[in-house]
């Protein structure tokens, strides 16, 4: 009975999802043909946006570790592919020391190097900060957030707090992305093939083994399970993912803002994931469209927006706290 | 680096660690007591340097600034205790992160519409306005060095506070058995009503303080929260004796690395880009800090709890 209901559940958000889903791809032609595709790079925005709260989800809404420092990994996979694509155009290294890296204009280098660079850096910061716990791992996130923040801002090369404004986009394995419907998709692809691959393994053995550290971590330490590794493991991958987010914003607005660095930022991504519902991967990305939407509108309507924000927010947090997505599922099923 | 110069960039160091023990005290004392992460902290530090400012300018009397600047703050906290905090007490500390942020967005854009948003000039009082030479050929603004006074009678008081009197003994018995001191029967409520306060007073001290050496803005508060967040996690949650040691730390250390820094760099870079990156990376230099010490030292220096 239990597992009849639980296939079923599975089987109403995989419904519900599928159907966002075909929106979504519905997107480009409808909006072509509504003459309105001056919104493609503002949907691109969330997709991308939508891609890096889910890769915090796995960290806090599965490992219920706090992270206030993923804007960190966010703006380093951007100002990795704004460093690459601005050294491509000016044909000069990024690196001439001690190992010869040329710039590229190749998405399919400029992505993956954004994933690995914001990776390792999750890595290491993983490494410190999982240490610690509670209270002191918040902090400690958000203190290393400043930390690459201030040191990216030293690099006087790619802008300090004017940012980088980039004259080259980039190209598809040789063919130039042309127009705002292939970035979107690109984007797409990418936010889906996550999801996919996030909720499998969070389905698998290891996800049960991160989700029970956040349950209960010395009942899974004494069954033998490492939990340091499981949390570095999580706390990577997300990082690694948030590179990637990043590295698709720096494309679709060709700049590179340090306030996608800044502590803000993380705050955000946070009110993404926990507005969404944590821990559902999904949830998170409606969170994403929903904040940006929310902005988008309330900035045209008053000057003063963050002054409904902010209440929003407060209601959510004191009343909704399973999120949006959590709401969806939920109400169908109580219990 | 020779002598009165070094004079000089320590007493700075100790003017700022002053400023962000202030901060910590009450950031660590909420802490440690209710168990609470309050983000919305530097907004108090905010109303207080803005309530100072205005009231200044008003009466053109710096102690009443300085005293509306404390009541504001101490006000504002307890507000934030009875209206928020307290229903936050037993929720996750992502709640009380996700709240808090919201009460900041709310305060910045609040002073924004009242005040707007270009900072407002606050002068030292007429008295204190001048220098001091501290050795012959070392002048120091006199302002400052009241900053330092005022910090270290603060942290005086605190220390009489927290190690003295009764109400001081049921603080530090709440940050170790919080759940003993509620089954003793003392009222935990106005308990954690009164050690907000003391935090929001001493938060709005600061901002009083500070409006004259730095700019009153919206978003002033952020800035300095962070590096009192640093020196919380240094010092070890809960514990202000841990908290003054890395206040004046973090105060040292930003302020040497500042003044340091340039000079390095000015042999290796040309002028104008040496100063962009020594800034910036003399800001680096306290989050390095942090590093180190919780690399060693996952709890801090004084960790409170047990």
């Amino acid at each position: 009975m239990a597992e009849a209901q639980a296939t079923a559940r599975v089987g109403l958000d995989g419904v519900v999802a599928l159907c966002g889903l075909c929106l979504l791809a519905a997107a480009p032609p409808v909006l072509e043909h509504l003459q309105a595709d001056y919104l493609l790079p503002t949907l691109t925005r969330m997709l991308a946006y939508g891609l890096a709260a889910a890769a915090l989800d796995l960290v806090l809404g599965y490992g219920g570790l706090v992270s206030f420092g993923h804007g960190a990994f966010l703006g380093t996979g951007a100002y990795v592919a704004g460093a690459l694509l601005q050294h491509a155009s000016r044909g000069t290294p990024v690196l001439a020391w001690p190992i010869m890296v040329p710039g590229s204009t190749e998405a399919l280098v400029i992505l993956p190097a954004a994933a690995a660079v914001a990776g390792i850096l999750a890595f290491l910061i993983g490494a410190i900060s999982l240490r610690t716990r509670g209270v002191h791992f918040i902090m400690i996130t958000l203190a290393f957030a400043q930390l690459v923040y201030f040191l990216v801002l030293a690099v006087p090369e790619y802008g300090g707090t004017d940012g980088l404004m980039l004259s080259a986009r980039w190209r598809l394995a040789g063919l130039p992305v042309r127009g705002d419907a292939p970035r979107y998709w690109i984007a797409l692809v990418l936010l889906v093939l996550f999801l996919l691959a996030a909720r499998r393994a969070m389905e698998a053995r290891y996800g049960l083994a991160l989700r029970g550290a956040r349950q209960n971590e010395r009942r899974l330490l004494a069954l033998g399970y490492p939990v340091y590794a499981i949390r570095l493991l999580a706390f990577t991958a997300s990082g690694a993912c948030t590179g990637l987010a990043g590295a698709l914003l720096a494309d679709v607005a060709m700049f590179v803002s340090p306030d996608l660095l800044s502590w803000q930022r993380s705050g955000e991504l946070i009110i993404m994931v926990v507005l969404g519902g944590q821990g559902t991967l999904i949830g998170p990305v409606v969170g994403a469209f929903t904040l940006l939407a929310l902005e988008e509108e309330l900035s045209a309507l008053t000057e003063h927006w963050m002054l409904v924000l902010g209440p929003i927010l407060l209601l959510c947090v004191l009343l909704f706290r399973r999120g949006i997505w959590g709401q969806v599922i939920g109400a169908a099923y109580p219990g | 680096m020779d002598p009165s110069l070094l004079l000089e960039q320590t007493l700075n160091g100790l003017t700022l660690g002053v400023m962000l023990f202030l901060l910590a005290a009450g950031l660590t004392l909420i802490f440690g007591v209710m168990d609470v992460i309050n983000l919305a902290h530097g907004s108090l530090y905010m109303a207080g340097a803005f309530a100072s400012a205005a009231v200044t300018a008003r009466t053109g009397s710096f102690a009443a600034g300085v005293l509306a600047g404390i009541a504001v703050g101490a006000a504002f906290a307890l507000v934030l205790e009875l209206a928020l905090i307290r229903r936050l007490y037993a929720r996750a500390h992502l709640d009380q992160v996700l709240a808090t942020f919201a009460v900041i967005l709310i305060a910045n854009e609040t002073v924004k519409i009242l005040f707007g948003p270009q900072p407002i000039f606050a002068a030292p009082p007429p008295a204190l306005a001048g220098s001091v030479e501290l050795l012959p050929g070392v002048p120091y603004p006199a302002y400052r060095l009241v900053i330092i006074a005022v910090g270290l009678l603060a942290a005086l008081f605190l220390w009489w506070l927290i190690g003295r009197t009764r109400l001081g003994m049921l603080i530090r018995a709440g940050t170790t058995h919080r759940c003993m001191v509620q089954a003793l029967g003392v009222n935990i409520e106005v308990l954690f009503a009164f050690v907000f306060a003391i935090g929001g007073a001493l938060a709005g001290l600061a901002g009083a303080m500070a409006g004259p050496i730095l700019a009153v803005q919206v978003g002033m508060g952020e800035q300095i929260l962070i590096l009192a967040f640093v020196v919380v996690v240094i010092g070890g949650l809960g514990s202000v004796r841990g908290a003054f040691l890395a206040a004046l730390l973090v105060g040292l250390t930003d302020t040497m690395s500042r003044a340091l820094l340039p000079s390095l760099m000015r042999d290796l870079l040309p002028p104008a880009a040496a100063d962009q990156v020594a800034a910036n990376l003399g800001s680096v230099a306290v989050y390095l800090l942090m590093a180190v010490v919780l690399a060693v030292r996952p709890r801090g220096l004084f960790p409170a709890h047990g």
